[in-house]
């Protein structure tokens, strides 16, 4: 996916791949899926011991200082190989508003364990009705004593059955849609008052709803400044939904490759159904969607390293709309393109298909970041 | 001139009250709930309770005349029943003896197999399924190649059946057989009925990406079947099956049903109100919504005009394959807008089994389903590829 790979990104790329096609292999994904979240979770720990988990973390806290390009290669591969792990919660979100807003002692303590693979994360900000806007926060947090107390619902929490700390985005002030008045809390996954309804996602991952009530944390659980919290919030929003768009544009490219092997060799009528114009235009398609959802990802994940909020918002929500739009074609069409074979459930395509559709609807659907471009602008 | 005024007689009018008060009175719950979350997959006993029913009122088997014991309705009745129905979140018919055998053992049957048919499936009590698909034998299902070889008085069958829909829940199946491969690939198919209790019959499951049990692979080990089961000639099955599907293909544009998921959505967006923290994006989703009402009705009024020709025809022709084509192409829409409205609601494999939880399917909570499942009606009942080739040559002579 990237123009071009340091020899270190060529190692990577190289391992990435070896993982996805013996380790990962779609014949043994169902048995792994079954420990998939579990405290000895052997695709965890294989993460953890390749160091990509690590890759992408601070070095100073146990990471090994990679790029948002190392992040580009990891997601891709991840995507061709429809690797389902807590990784984007673990790693980007979680990592991001650590590295971002952590004081000293919560990165210190948590970004190690984060790398070696000993701790999970997950970032609990959607609420009902689901309305994809970090800033539609009800859920209260309230000083009591030397702490907080925390109330509040939170919907299809990624992972948030798996996590060890939950990163809960809270109100401190204002009221729900206000951008004043955030804040972010370290959360252990086992505090009292915290109810945990957790169930699987149609990607085979694990997703929870939360309540809250009246969760007990102590004053040092605040992450990054009071009532300031969605700027943190924003910025790893962005990087999850970059991190996953380019994770899509290697689904997506999975499926145009197996479809195109399969239009090659299915015959009907005494002819491979590829040798017909109309099949053929089709697969034009899909390989021009991929190609300028390719493009699209790039731009998105670059974007992140810029300093500017407003740019990295319009760059982000541009992608999320491409490769929304991309994922819905690209998907739909390699089922169309097989025929019944692609519904069946030991067949890869039907499980890509649902990864890009679990895409499309992660961190806001084409139609809220069309519109969070639109209003991006410096006003 | 709206074509749609000739169901707006009297007498159509009362009839369409009387249908939807039935409904409301006689379909039972739990029934109507796995059709409101567009389950395509009822199990045998639910679609055998609601046959059971209509046909204690006089309406099952809706298009067969009476003297096989159907109600012998008009076509505006029959029109006017099925849209109740849908609206009314009724099952769908038996479609594969209601709609398929039964009509096609009318025209092709001997007055024996009638005798012997048309009652199983007219009381409900014999479910069919359809074996005509084999692995290597889709799109060109003339290619066929599951073996039935003539041994005196019986056939010897060999080979499989590849998306047997429902052939897990059915008592019999009717399928075609390679009788003979010397000629043209279209002659040398046989016609035959099977018992999937005779020995040597295997069903294997063969689950959808989404989780669901529709489809099966039909194995057959030298599974004997009676020369009386087969339908019409040895060798002259395929003009027989192309009558039955003439039939399926008119009924897949599922118009009404589309118009009771569209009433779905509208009421999902309305009581839920998912976009109350965003009147932009209510703004847009209702403008898609009113798009595909649109669209929907033109389609409604092309199937009004190609079902009811000005001329009192009522011959079908070959450009009924539109009615699938955007009849399938809506529905899918619906479901994806209806998916994009739950939003995060929609992420959660977790569709009550029951049914009983009303309030998750109103959270949207189950919506991903039915987008992921009728991916398959543009593959099934001739795929889209297929019908548009229909209408390239048999409608604009390309
Ligand atoms: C859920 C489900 C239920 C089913 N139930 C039944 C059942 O009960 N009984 C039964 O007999 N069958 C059943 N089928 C089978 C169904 O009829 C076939 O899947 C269908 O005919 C397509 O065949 P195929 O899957 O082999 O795809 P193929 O024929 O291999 O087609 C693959 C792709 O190529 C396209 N294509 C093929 N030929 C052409 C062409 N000439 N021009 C352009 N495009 C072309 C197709 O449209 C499709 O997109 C079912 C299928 C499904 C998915």
């Amino acid at each position: 996916m990237l123009p071009s790979l340091t020899d270190e990104q060529r190692l990577l790329k190289e391992s990435l791949e070896r993982f996805r096609q013996q380790d990962y292999a779609f014949e043994k994904r169902k048995t792994l899926l079954a420990r998939l979240g579990a405290a000895d979770d052997p695709v965890w720990a294989q993460l953890a011991e390749l160091g990509w988990l690590a890759a992408t973390l601070p070095e100073e806290h146990g990471g090994l200082g990679g790029s948002h390009a190392d992040l580009a290669l990891l997601m891709e591969q991840f995507g061709r190989g429809l690797v389902t792990s807590p990784f984007v919660p673990t790693v980007v979100l979680g990592g991001t508003i650590l590295r971002l807003a952590g004081s000293a002692a919560q990165q210190s303590t948590i970004l190690p364990a984060v790398a070696e693979g000993t701790t999970r994360l997950a970032l609990a900000y959607l609420e009902p009705p689901g309305h994809p806007d970090p800033a539609c926060v009800a859920t209260r947090a309230r000083r009591e004593g030397d702490g907080f107390v925390i109330s509040g619902e939170k919907l299809a929490v990624l992972y948030g059955n798996v996590a060890d700390h939950l990163l809960v985005s809270a109100r401190t002030s204002g009221e729900v849609g206000d951008g004043h008045g955030i804040s972010m809390f370290l959360v252990p996954a086992d505090a009292p008052g915290l109810a945990v309804n957790a169930y699987r996602t149609h990607d085979s991952g694990w997703a929870a709803d939360l309540r809250l009530e009246r969760v007990q944390v102590s004053a040092d659980s605040l992450v990054g400044a009071m009532d300031s919290g969605l700027e943190t919030l924003e910025a790893a929003l962005d990087a999850g939904t970059a991190a996953i768009c380019a994770e899509a544009v290697g689904a997506m490219w999975h499926l145009h490759d197996m479809t195109l092997d399969y239009i090659k060799m299915r015959k009907q009528f005494g002819a491979t159904i590829g040798s017909f114009q109309a099949i053929q235009h089709r697969m034009v398609d899909m390989y021009m969607k991929c190609q300028l959802a390719q493009s699209m990802a790039l731009a998105g994940l670059a974007a992140l390293d810029s300093s500017d909020p407003i740019a990295r918002r319009r760059a982000v929500s541009a992608t999320k709309v491409q490769i929304g739009r991309a994922a819905r074609h690209v998907g739909e069409e390699a089922i169309q393109l097989h025929g019944g074979i692609a519904m069946t459930d030991d067949y890869a395509a039907g499980h890509y298909f649902k990864r890009l559709t679990m895409i499309r609807l992660m961190f806001g659907d084409e139609d809220y970041h069309l519109r969070r471009y639109r209003h991006s602008t410096a006003d | 001139m709206d074509v749609r005024e000739r169901f707006q007689t009297a007498a159509l009018r009362a009839f369409r009250e009387e249908v939807r008060s039935f409904v409301r009175a006689n379909l039972p719950e739990d029934i109507r709930r796995k059709v409101a979350q567009e389950r395509m997959d009822l199990p045998r006993e639910d679609q055998q309770r609601w046959h059971k029913i209509l046909r204690a009122k006089g309406w099952a088997c809706a298009g067969w005349p009476k003297e096989h014991g159907g109600p012998g309705f008009s076509d505006d009745h029959r029109y006017v029943l099925e849209r109740e129905l849908a609206l009314g979140d009724a099952p769908r018919p038996m479609i594969y003896g209601e709609g398929m055998l039964g009509p096609t053992v009318m025209a092709y049957g001997t007055e024996a197999q009638k005798r012997q048919i048309l009652p199983g499936i007219l009381e409900g009590d014999v479910l069919w399924c359809q074996g005509f698909s084999e692995p290597n034998a889709g799109s060109d299902l003339a290619s066929l190649q599951c073996k039935a070889e003539r041994m005196g008085d019986h056939y010897v069958l060999n080979g499989s059946k590849m998306w047997t829909s429902e052939g897990h829940i059915a008592d019999w199946m009717f399928g075609l057989f390679r009788t003979d491969n010397s000629g043209r690939k279209q002659e040398g198919i046989t016609f035959l009925m099977l018992d999937l209790n005779l020995p040597g019959v295997t069903v294997r499951p063969i689950l959808l990406f989404e989780g669901t049990h529709e489809v099966n692979q039909v194995f057959f080990d030298n599974v004997c079947v009676p020369v009386e089961d087969r339908l019409g000639d040895e060798h002259k099955g395929w003009a027989i099956a192309k009558y039955l599907l003439s039939l399926e293909r008119f009924g897949t544009a599922e118009v009404s049903r589309s118009l009771a998921s569209l009433a779905r959505l509208k009421a999902f967006v309305r009581d839920q109100d998912p976009f109350r923290h965003a009147p932009e994006q209510r703004e847009s989703t209702e403008r898609r919504i009113a798009e595909l009402e649109m669209e929907l009705e033109a389609l409604e009024i092309t199937e009004v005009r190609f079902l009811f020709k000005q001329d009192g025809a009522n011959e079908v022709g070959p450009e009924a394959s539109m009615l699938k084509v955007r009849g399938t192409e809506i529905q899918q829409d619906i479901f994806e807008l209806t998916m994009m409205c739950a939003g995060g609601y929609g992420l959660g494999a977790r569709r009550d089994e029951s049914a009983a939880d009303v309030a998750a399917t109103r959270r949207g909570q189950d919506s991903a389903y039915p987008y992921f499942n009728f991916r398959k009606t543009a593959i099934y009942a001739g795929s889209n590829e297929i019908q548009r080739n229909i209408i390239a040559k048999a409608v604009l002579g390309l």
